[in-house]
């Protein structure tokens, strides 16, 4: 194989010996493996949604009376405001080893993400207190916190994940091996994106229209 | 205010000690009960001393515990399965008892008793027998097959294997602490929902399959990136051993289809402690939910059992024959067209519970079409004998076990697949006898037959063959003696999982499946027979050449036990069967040109560390003690998170080191005799094989 073949495209380890960069395609390409892997349990959970949004109502209440759109767009542009700011944060680790510009742009998308996670948490607290509607109360009920409650564990992980790898840079500097997990945690910052604008799309403007 | 003995303890109470429990009560039963827990402590505590007496326990971590070696988790795995192998098959000969006694008359055991024997039997022969036994051959020999120095992720498979280990750890703390759940090895809900099942039986079951479907999802993303990333140049796709092959199928199958099995876990353990609406009768819950999520798992899950001993069966079959699998592309094909298939037919596990007919059709048609690609793979089989001059050793003997029963279960499975048939027999034995049909002679007798044929590898020596045989002979008629009176029995209208009968005419059906039980409990012991007698006399038994089967694949390029490196150099391959295409050519056993230093993974507690912090986690969980959940849980992540911080997660081992052990090997090749194959079972093979005469 040559050398060129194995370069990672994602990342800049050209200081590196070529059998790191094979060694780099190798986790990357699991990590691929895995977002897949977590994405048919979000593909599971919706399908099961879709189906207990339509039978599992019971005496609750039904999407159509419980969700508007407002508090949902402003989720998703900021999660989507984090996906832009975290690509940005991967351009930095690509093409400028500027640590001081990577962690801007980190603790950005980490500001961004924590937005999400208490408005989301304010979403959860209205539905299950002011309006009654915890998910003990219908098999609907039940699947949707156990749908965005999944997304929202997740982007919380995302987080904890993100602060580990702050310390990790600057313990080490852009190391190959810090470099391969802040390109992960991108990939699986940028899915996370994917299932919301899924979740924005059937539970809530599905939700809204039906 | 809850007293502070319920929040150290939570649920757990003095009376939940099998023993304790045993001595109020005074039954039958829960002597049975109190004596099995005695012999799973019994042996913990043997275990323990003769650790502690042999001085074993610093090797055991440093050696076995903390390593990262793919041969090593492998062979952890199948040591794994063989222990949970004698629990589960204890459970079946006593349910078999039960079941002999008690025509007419409720028998020894009480129904609850019997309800958590046959779903520890069947939890365990998936989970923790089939599940860890497979992985375990795969981990071993898949690496080794490819020309690869081991996984992609050696941590992560070091970590699956923790997982799986705690979640069957878990499985026999509820022999000792409390009881089992009652619900079957699919715990379908409402039964295993709070009303019906409210002890903490269904935890015990929720969070041991939870543990161990993580852990093979973890796998499989492990084998499935090994197998497309560390092929060695040149091992092309079509030409990786078949084994390989089915291990790839089945790795994909683990990466989609073990999430819906956790996905339905949880959800049911959210249904029973925080009054969620997913599985339950009211408020808009639906059971045929779990249904659908259990099977969308479980029927791959069949898939992901048979599909590596398939591999299995190729290797052994076209060695022992002499010749070249007949038909590799339409193996490779079929295996592929079973492992898309199995995602197609789910449906067939509940045709009764309230599709339309039309819908039951493409499902029962999906179903019998996998009949297919899999006779295929029997024809193929029997066209890589023909012609070949085969040997009957105990491998190949299982092999022709496996390809008359399996046929038979395969004809009984089409005639589940009918719809109209499926819903007069569903429930009852025959199904029973169906799948025991295909699990034994097609999983249990791959796997073993692996183990015996790979053995050598792993130990350096060969397994005798005399009980290899004994035990062929008493698992395969065991079989039929255990099974057939089963199939009848079903079509007389047996319902499966009955701790009684009331017709007198299963008497002597049950008798015969109970003697049939005893035979298969005979092959277990003679397995063991065989390999402490085989330990004993591993001098005579050893095949240090590392070839004594005349090997077609890489693995048996390698002195025998496999070097921790593998190969010394990397290999390039230039074809299928490549180890025999190199003897033939006169190029094996060659020395390289030069050897460089070989970085492998180095030791790490971190997977020991949370194994164990996940087994004592789920524990707390089961009983709810909350504190002790919440403490495995942390000690989980600080382990992890502490791994993270490792920087040098390499070791090298100098080249000089690698040279001197092959030249060892070399020279000991130079120094052994060939045998033929006439004389391979004999102390002449010393594991270099003579070139057949053509």
């Amino acid at each position: 194989m040559s050398e060129k073949k194995v370069l990672h495209p994602g990342l800049n380890l050209h200081a590196t010996d070529p059998g790191r960069h094979s060694q780099a395609e190798t986790t990357v390409f699991g990590f691929w493996i895995f977002l897949m892997a977590d994405l048919v349990l979000f593909a599971l959970l919706l399908a099961t949604y879709g189906s207990m949004s339509a039978h599992g109502v019971a005496d609750g209440p039904g999407p159509d009376e419980l969700f508007e759109l407002k508090m949902p767009l402003i989720q998703t542009l900021v999660l989507l405001a984090s996906s832009f700011t975290i690509g940005m944060a991967m351009l930095h680790v690509k093409y400028s080893s500027d640590l001081q510009g990577l962690s801007l742009w980190l603790a950005a998308t980490a500001l961004l993400g924590l937005v999400f996670l208490v408005l989301e948490a304010r979403d959860f607290h209205r539905f299950a207190v002011t309006e009654d509607a915890p998910p003990q109360r219908s098999g609907f009920l039940s699947i949707y916190f156990l749908l965005t409650g999944t997304h929202w564990l997740h982007v919380a992980c995302g987080l904890v994940w993100m602060a580990l790898l702050a310390v990790q840079t600057r313990a080490w500097g852009l190391a190959s091996q810090v470099k391969l997990r802040l390109m992960r945690l991108g990939l699986y910052w940028h899915m996370l994106d994917v299932v919301w604008v899924a979740i924005f799309t059937f539970v809530y403007l599905f939700g809204v229209i039906s | 205010m809850a007293e502070p003995a319920d929040l150290l303890f939570g649920l757990l109470d003095r009376g939940d000690i099998v023993f304790v429990d045993a001595w109020h009560k005074g039954t039958a039963s829960a002597a049975v009960a109190a004596g099995a827990g005695g012999i799973a402590t019994a042996g913990l505590i043997s275990v323990l001393v003769l650790l502690t007496v042999k001085g074993w326990w610093r090797p055991l971590w440093q050696d076995w515990l903390t390593s990262l070696d793919h041969k090593k988790i492998g062979i952890m795995y199948i040591f794994l399965a063989l222990v949970m192998f004698a629990r589960a098959l204890a459970e079946a000969l006593v349910m078999r008892s039960q079941q002999a006694a008690a025509v007419g008359d409720p028998g020894f055991l009480s129904g609850e008793h019997f309800g958590q024997l046959f779903s520890t039997h069947g939890s365990i022969m998936i989970f923790f027998m089939a599940m860890p036994f497979l992985t375990g051959l795969i981990n071993y020999v898949m690496p080794i097959q490819i020309g690869a120095r081991d996984m992609s992720f050696p941590f992560m498979n070091a970590v699956s294997l923790a997982l799986t280990a705690a979640g069957a750890a878990l499985v026999m703390t509820s022999l000792v602490i409390g009881k089992f759940s009652t619900g079957g090895w699919s715990g379908y809900p409402p039964f295993t929902g709070i009303d019906f099942s409210p002890g903490p039986g269904v935890d015990y079951w929720i969070w041991a399959i939870t543990l161990s479907s993580i852990g093979s999802t973890l796998t499989g993303i492990n084998f499935a990136v090994t197998i497309y990333k560390e092929r060695a140049p040149g091992m092309h796709l079509m030409r990786m051993p078949l084994f390989c092959w089915t291990a790839l199928c089945t790795s994909i199958l683990m990466v989609f289809s073990m999430t819906p099995l956790t996905l339905a876990t949880l959800m049911l353990w959210l249904d029973r402690h925080f009054g969620f609406h997913f599985f339950t009768v009211d408020s808009g819950g639906n059971m045929m939910n779990y249904a659908n999520l259990f099977w969308l798992f479980g029927h791959p899950e069949v898939y992901i059992l048979i599909l590596p001993a398939f591999g299995v069966w190729s290797e052994v079959i076209s060695t022992y024959s002499g010749k070249a699998l007949y038909g590799y592309r339409s193996m490779v094909y079929a295996t592929m067209c079973i492992a898309v298939l199995s995602f197609t037919v789910w449906l067939h596990h509940f045709f009764t519970m309230g599709q339309s007919a039309q819908l039951n059709a493409v499902f029962g048609i999906a179903t019998m079409a996998i009949g297919i690609p899999t006779g295929v793979k029997v024809y193929d089989w029997l066209l890589t004998m023909w012609g070949g001059r085969i040997r009957f050793t105990a491998p190949m003997l299982f092999a022709t076990g496996f390809l008359v029963s399996f046929v038979f279960g395969g004809m009984t499975g089409v005639m589940l697949a009918n719809p109209t048939v499926d819903f007069a027999v569903h429930n009852s034995l025959f199904l029973v006898a169906h799948f025991h049909n295909m699990l034994i002679p097609g999983l249990l007798f791959g796997m073993i037959a692996g183990m015996q044929f790979w053995f050598p590898l792993a130990f350096g020596f060969r397994l005798e063959e005399r009980w290899g045989i004994i035990a062929f002979a008493l698992f395969f008629a065991g079989f039929y003696m255990a099974f057939m009176p089963l199939y009848a029995m079903g079509l007389m209208g047996a319902a499966r999982r009955s701790s009684m009968w009331l017709d007198p005419a299963f008497a002597s059906w049950v008798a015969i499946a109970l003697a049939g039980a005893l035979m298969i409990a005979g092959g277990f012991v003679s397995l063991i027979v065989q390999i402490a007698r085989s330990i004993r006399r591993r001098a005579a038994l050893a095949v240090p050449a590392g070839d004594p089967w005349d090997g077609r694949s890489l693995e048996w390029a390698l002195p025998a036990p496999t070097p921790e490196w593998n190969f010394p150099v990397q290999p390039e391959i230039s074809s299928r069967d490549a180890f025999l295409e190199a003897k033939r050519a006169d190029d094996a056993y060659q020395m390289p040109e030069e050897f460089e230093d070989i970085e492998m993974p180095r030791h790490t507690g971190a997977p020991a560390v949370i194994g164990v912090a996940l087994f004592l986690s789920s524990f707390g969980i089961v009983w709810q003690m909350w504190w002790l959940a919440f403490a495995g849980a942390l000690a989980t992540l600080a382990a992890w998170i502490a791994h993270s911080f490792r920087r040098e997660t390499g070791r090298t081992i100098p080249a000089a080191e690698v040279e001197r052990a092959h030249c060892a090997w070399l020279e000991t090749v130079r120094h052994t005799t060939p045998v033929p194959r006439e004389r391979e079972s004999t102390p002449a093979n010393r594991g270099l094989a003579e070139e057949a005469a053509t």
